[in-house]
């Protein structure tokens, strides 16, 4: 995962790209099977250990998913940790610091 | 946050009971399942209990007019309302409509870029729901260029 966070007066701007399939389970294989669905549903992001957002997500959001807000009032130094989970129950937390 | 195991112990503890619903509760208790699963807007809508949306000035959807890949179709969703629990992407064309729903908290701003996917041209929408139930909605057209070829 990719975190890049930019503050800009009060304002601070945060990129995320994550790696991820984000298989729909919609698509079929060159069999005629349908491919599982497989994609993250649950985004959460923190500011120093204090939940900020977070985001329930569908299949339908881009495969390695790119989200970008704005947080209000962090400052540069703060820690900012994305973690996403996935509808097989996996899971993982990146952090970056504010620049 | 429940971890793993706890999510499986409850999971094992209510399987029996809920067998025949067809879902398990440890993903129902956040994430809302329902919504994903809405066919159309209004039943996404219903979903997650809000009330009839009305066009508002207030809520941008932001887009390309034209999308050459249907798969990574940016789209930003933002208001300028105040009280807003949670801003919610749909597209209309897609099998399920819901994309993405946002929780917002006092601590982001109510604008939030994506990127989707678009099965084939459609209206988009952004929608927010505020804290009264009351929701608002944007909506702007995507064509996708089939072929992916620009033409």
């Amino acid at each position: 995962m990719r975190i890049r966070a930019q503050a800009s007066g009060d304002k601070t701007t945060v990129r995320i790209l994550m790696a991820h399939e984000m298989e729909t389970g919609q698509r079929k294989d060159a069999a005629g099977k349908t491919i599982p669905a497989w994609f993250i549903q649950e985004v959460t992001a923190s500011l120093n250990g204090k939940t900020v957002l977070t985001a329930d997500w569908g299949p339908a959001v881009s495969k390695n998913p790119f989200m970008q807000f704005t947080l209000k009032g962090a400052k540069a130094g703060d820690k900012i940790a994305v973690t996403w989970k996935d509808n097989r129950g996996e899971t993982r937390t990146d952090e970056a610091t504010v620049s | 946050m429940k971890n793993r195991r706890q999510i499986l112990a409850q999971s094992a503890a209510l399987a029996g009971l809920v067998a025949t619903a067809g879902w398990l509760p440890a993903t129902a208790l956040a994430y809302s399942k329902d919504a994903f699963d809405a066919k159309s807007v209004a039943d996404a809508l219903k979903a997650v209990g809000a009330g009839a949306p009305v066009e508002s000035k207030d809520v941008t959807i932001t887009g390309p007019d034209i999308a050459e890949n249907g798969a990574v179709v940016p789209l930003s969703v933002a208001t300028t309302l105040g009280g807003v629990k949670q801003l919610m992407l749909l597209v209309e064309k897609n099998p399920n409509a819901v994309v993405a729903i946002f929780n917002t908290s006092e601590f982001v701003e109510p604008n939030f870029t994506t990127r989707a996917k678009l099965g084939q041209s459609s209206d988009v929408y952004a929608i927010a729901i505020m804290n009264d139930g009351k929701a608002f909605f944007a909506k702007k057209e995507v064509k996708v260029t089939l072929g992916g070829c620009g033409g």
